[in-house]
């Protein structure tokens, strides 16, 4: 982990919403670093706050949605229209390191801004988000084209041939052939992969910084899950992207993170580098959903499940969240929730089982034999 | 909120003020704790319904207006000691008289033709007399009366024919459903007003006339509610095991299905109701009516509506509570479309 | 457009074309049957019979009368009127009430669409305000009670209570005298269009592509104007169809309130007199009408939005 100021550095995070029932506490108390270049994966049941989380960075909370508490600050590069230009033609959008001068630099707290500075400088221009359904995340009514050159003509009044020619350059680096064509396309005219490759453009329209990929290809056929993956990964290394992924499936992490936060009931209770998630994982929730994944290789048996449901965070409960479905649930778990254990530099976890006096319990044996084979994998594979 | 513990002395800190138990780092092992499944306060989906239904003021207001609407309909022709087709040429048009309320100008009983004097300073005419002297209060609810059983007894024929007609176009496909199918559609795309006309023509005007030509215009909605549900009950294989055994297909299927569309086929007869009071209104205007002396509220509303500019009232009376009634209905039916149905509701 | 919209626009072509024929084999039918057409009236002499017959081509076979009955209907020969205006042709009669009419309709439904899809919108971007409490009781009101409520307590209210308006249809003043039962025929389309652009737009904002719309970060005005309201008025063409052929009902009893010269009160009258010629051809209009817009409502609707993949519910 680089000491430099990173792109988005969410501090205590605290959102709730408000619903007939009382206040819903959605997320509660999430740190979260994003560096430039990084790829990090936000894992975890829907209705953990991962979603929310991201949203709360985009400014498109729902309306009954309020953050009680906490700092989402990020860092941009603050540049005059002469130096965007500059920019956009001798890198492709692309800023070397130690191009900018330190002045240029600007840092906000996106908490504290005003919905218009965020529509208009960060949403959509600086952070960009693709979706989870391509199918539903499109408007039905308007060309792919206009759709694609939607934000640049918003947010630069690029011209509209330019911004005509840049949307073809960008269908084209998304990987859509025919992309003059395609442009005067409407969705229903495009299959599912397609489709998501023109959220991915949509996205990448404005040249971003940071791009959230909310479930990006749980909706996909599986064959093309792997193409929309590599995608991504190419497109953030010629760009330079800093991507933020939300997903359930940690198949998906294991392909593209380089950092992971596992969360549950709007708490990060893990995190780590993806090594650490996956060979050395200490929260049993963590060994829940390692053990979940589908594997082919695994015998049909029960393996290690999480027994129960998520909370219902109507309520917050009392010490740890997850020690009801926890069968390494300690007596302590039920009174006080247990604190951030730091075990390396950048492996952190959410549970009493790391505390220097607790007993020491081992993840379950399928799961060690699994994460071993795991391990012998990866050294074939390099 | 997350504080994060690098050494014993954080530790220390974020431990401060918890009193530690000597078991607190004892597993909790207790193996059965995940054994039970949660079980949640079950409710039937009619109890559901009706507390739904309940919790929506507009339906609740719906409901209760009819129903005195039919008490009253029933009652006071009963007991009022005026007939709906009483005739009184000494008392004709006079207007509204309520006692108690004549302090209202519209109540006065002043604005009439025959005044309230001399023989008639004792009587009251609620809502005053027609040109013939006959006694519009008692006409009005006789009317609506006629009304309601016009409406509710089509609607009534209508579901019958509907689910009947869907059932056998559902359960024997092939080119029977094809067939009416195609029946269906045409008759759908010829307007109701010329249906109605047309068969009235046709048929001697009179109150079971009217009956038959409502019935001819509403089961359409029924016929295919009732057919995709059997198509979609068809397709499930418990009905082909149970064939094996002998049971009559067409008895397993109705029975299956009418649970299934019951709440719809409610909703819809709700919606039906007024359509059909309008419609009934509709042909009384157009002067297809119910033959005098009986009464209706679109014979009353038509009849008032000859003399609208000496005595309104004689049409406002039956024109309002004509409106009342039909909104009464669909804030009823839209309430139990909301309970049965509640993501209907957002829509 | 693909192979399949026009598969299935030839299919509601036929449909209609079918329905059509059927209409009018109901009504030659009927007017063979009926009592005291110029078919059988026994006051007709024989020779003025003879007249007829060979008029309408009596003296042939069934199937070729019908033939030439459909040809005559076509050209829009309907025969003569002969109680509402003794031996005028009913073309003549018909002919110049069909401009009143469709003005008055088309009146109300521009009037109704244009108010009622504002209160929709207005309503579902202000939820749970005054607006939308406003629209949702105006729906509520304006679904359940029928036009010629609104348009007799206009009339006792502005007419006879505080005269303002005409009671009664003046022909030298037609603009003023259809306030009136434009306002009251509207009533019901704006409550109808309201209360379906109302939970199509909150659909549509609660949809996904809105959130990408919104994610991209565009105003909140063009996402509005841009994505929303595009989306949310297409399926407004839907409802429409329905909302025109109630006009057709509800108008026929406020042209014979108000007394306007349309083709509704002209019809009523035939009934009244039992003119069979006029209540065929009045029929047969406002049958082709209904189809005519049922099958263009089918149609656009299937061509403007993209998303709607026509006969798609044949399988």
């Amino acid at each position: 982990m680089s000491e430099k100021q990173p792109i988005l550095k969410i501090r205590d995070l605290d959102i709730s919403f408000k619903t007939d029932g009382g206040n819903v506490k959605a997320v509660r108390g999430v740190d979260l670093d994003l560096h430039r270049g990084e790829t990090i994966a936000i894992v975890g049941e829907s209705g953990s706050g991962k979603s929310v989380t991201t949203k709360a960075v985009m400014g498109i909370l729902a309306g009954n949605g309020t953050i009680n508490n906490g700092t989402i600050e990020y860092t941009y590069a603050d540049l005059s229209p002469e130096r965007i230009t500059e920019v956009q033609e001798k890198y492709d959008g692309v800023i070397p390191e130690g191009y900018l001068k330190p002045e240029e630099l600007k840092t906000v707290d996106i908490v504290k801004s005003t919905p218009k500075f965020i529509q208009s400088e960060i949403r959509g221009r600086r952070i960009a988000m693709v979706f989870q359904d391509p199918m539903t995340s499109l408007d039905p009514t308007m060309t792919i084209g206009k759709q694609v050159m939607e934000a640049m003509r918003f947010h630069y009044n690029t011209p509209k041939k330019e911004a005509w020619k840049r949307a073809v350059r960008l269908l084209e680096l998304v990987g859509i052939t025919d992309a003059e064509k395609r442009m005067k396309n409407y969705p229903h005219q495009l299959s599912g992969g397609m489709r998501q490759r023109v959220v991915i453009a949509i996205a990448l329209s404005c040249d971003p910084e940071v791009l959230i990929c909310d479930e990006p290809t749980t909706a996909l056929d599986v064959t093309i899950q792997a193409k929309i993956l590599e995608l991504i990964k190419e497109i953030q290394k010629k760009k330079d992207l800093s991507v933020i992924y939300i997903t359930h499936d940690l198949g998906v992490v294991a392909k593209v993170a380089d950092y992971v936060n596992v969360m549950y009931a709007g708490r990060i209770i893990e995190t780590g580098t993806v090594n650490e998630i996956f060979y050395d994982p200490r929260h049993p929730y963590t060994w829940g959903l390692l053990a979940s994944m589908p594997d082919v290789d695994s015998s049909d048996d029960e393996l290690y499940t999480i027994p129960g449901t998520p909370p219902n965070m109507l309520h917050e409960p009392k010490g740890d969240a997850f020690a009801p479905r926890n069968r390494f649930a300690l007596k302590i778990d039920e009174k006080l929730a247990p604190p951030m254990f730091q075990l390396t530099p950048t492996h952190k976890v959410a549970s009493w089982l790391a505390a220097p006096e607790a007993p020491k319990v081992d993840m379950p044996e399928d799961l060690k034999k699994r994460i071993d084979r795991m391990k012998k994998e990866a050294d074939i594979n390099v | 909120m997350a504080k994060i513990v690098r050494n014993q002395k954080d530790f220390d800190e974020f431990l401060e003020g918890y009193h530690m138990m000597p078991q607190d780092y004892e597993l909790i092992d207790i193996p059965e704790r995940f054994d039970h499944d949660e079980v949640a306060p079950s409710s039937t989906f009619m109890h559901d319904v009706w507390v739904r239904f309940k919790s929506n003021k507009g339906a609740l207001i719906g409901a209760t207006v009819i129903v005195i609407f039919l008490i009253l309909s029933f009652l006071c022709p009963a007991v009022s000691h005026y007939t709906f087709d009483g005739v009184d040429t000494a008392q004709q048009s006079m207007s509204p008289r309520i006692p108690g309320l004549e302090w209202i100008p519209w109540f006065s009983g002043q604005s009439g033709i025959v005044q309230y004097t001399g023989d008639l300073a004792g009587t009251y005419h609620f809502f005053g007399t027609d040109v013939l002297g006959r006694d519009l209060w008692v006409r009005c609810w006789e009317g609506c009366r006629i009304s309601l059983f016009v409406a509710g007894t089509a609607v009534l024929v209508n579901v019958f024919i509907g689910i009947l007609y869907g059932m056998i176009s559902g359960y024997f496909g092939g080119w029977v459903d094809s067939i009416m199918q195609r029946f269906q559609e045409i008759v759908n795309s010829i307007p109701t007003l010329v249906i109605l006309t047309l068969l009235l023509l046709v048929m001697k005007p009179g109150l079971y006339t009217i009956i038959v030509a409502l019935i001819l215009t509403e089961w359409i909605g029924m016929a295919r509610i009732t057919r995709a549900q059997v198509l979609k009950i068809k397709e499930q294989e418990f009905i082909l095991a149970s064939r094996t055994l002998g049971a009559s297909g067409f008895f397993i299927i109705f029975k299956k299905v009418l649970p299934n569309i019951f709440g719809q086929i409610i909703i819809m007869a709700m919606f039906s109701i007024p359509n059909a009071i309008f419609y009934e209104a509709f042909l009384a205007m157009v002067g297809l009516g119910i033959p005098a002396p009986q009464a209706s509220l679109g014979s009353l509303i038509n009849d008032g509506f000859k003399s609208i500019l000496v005595t309104p009232y004689q049409v406002v009376i039956p024109v309002v509570i004509l409106g009342i009634l039909m909104l009464s209905f669909n804030m009823m039916a839209d309430g139990l479309r909301d309970a049965f149905d509640p993501k209907m509701k957002e829509m | 457009m693909d192979k399949s919209t026009i598969k299935y626009i030839l299919k509601r072509l036929a449909i209609s074309v079918v329905t059509l024929l059927v209409i009018v084999l109901v009504l030659f039918l009927l007017m063979k049957m009926m009592p005291g057409t110029p078919f059988n009236d026994e006051k007709l002499t024989e020779t003025q019979k003879a007249a007829i017959y060979a008029a309408y081509g009596l003296d042939k076979p069934v199937l070729e009368q019908f033939w030439i009955y459909i040809c005559n209907m076509l050209k829009g020969d309907f025969g003569i009127s002969y109680a509402i205006q003794r031996n005028m042709s009913v073309s003549a009669l018909v002919g110049p009430r069909i401009g009143v009419s469709f003005g008055l309709g088309i009146g109300a439904v521009i009037i109704g669409t244009i108010f009622g899809i504002l209160l929709g919108i207005v309503a579902a971007l202000n939820r749970n305000t005054f607006w939308d409490t406003f629209a949702t009781v105006l729906s509520v009101i304006g679904v359940s009670i029928p036009s010629f409520v609104f348009c007799l307590l206009l009339l006792i209210l502005l007419g006879v209570q505080w005269p303002v308006l005409p009671v009664l249809y003046n022909s030298s003043n037609p603009l003023q005298s259809s306030i009136i039962p434009m306002v009251a025929l509207s009533m019901g389309v704006i409550a109808n269009v309201a209360r379906f652009t109302r939970s199509e737009m909150i659909e549509v904002m609660g949809s996904e592509y809105i959130q990408l719309a919104e994610a991209k970060g565009i105003s909140r005005r063009h996402l509005i104007f841009h994505h929303a309201i595009r989306n949310c008025l297409i399926p407004v063409i839907t409802v429409l169809g329905p909302i025109i052929v109630g006009l057709m009902t509800g108008s026929m009893v406020i042209e014979k309130i108000c007394a306007i010269p349309g083709l509704g009160s002209l019809l009523v009258k035939a009934i009244e007199v039992r003119d069979y010629n006029v209540i065929l051809a009045v029929s047969f209009l406002y049958s082709v009408l209904y189809i005519v817009v049922m099958l263009i409502v089918d149609v656009a609707y299937g061509i403007i939005d993209p998303r709607i993949r026509l006969g798609k519910d044949e399988a």
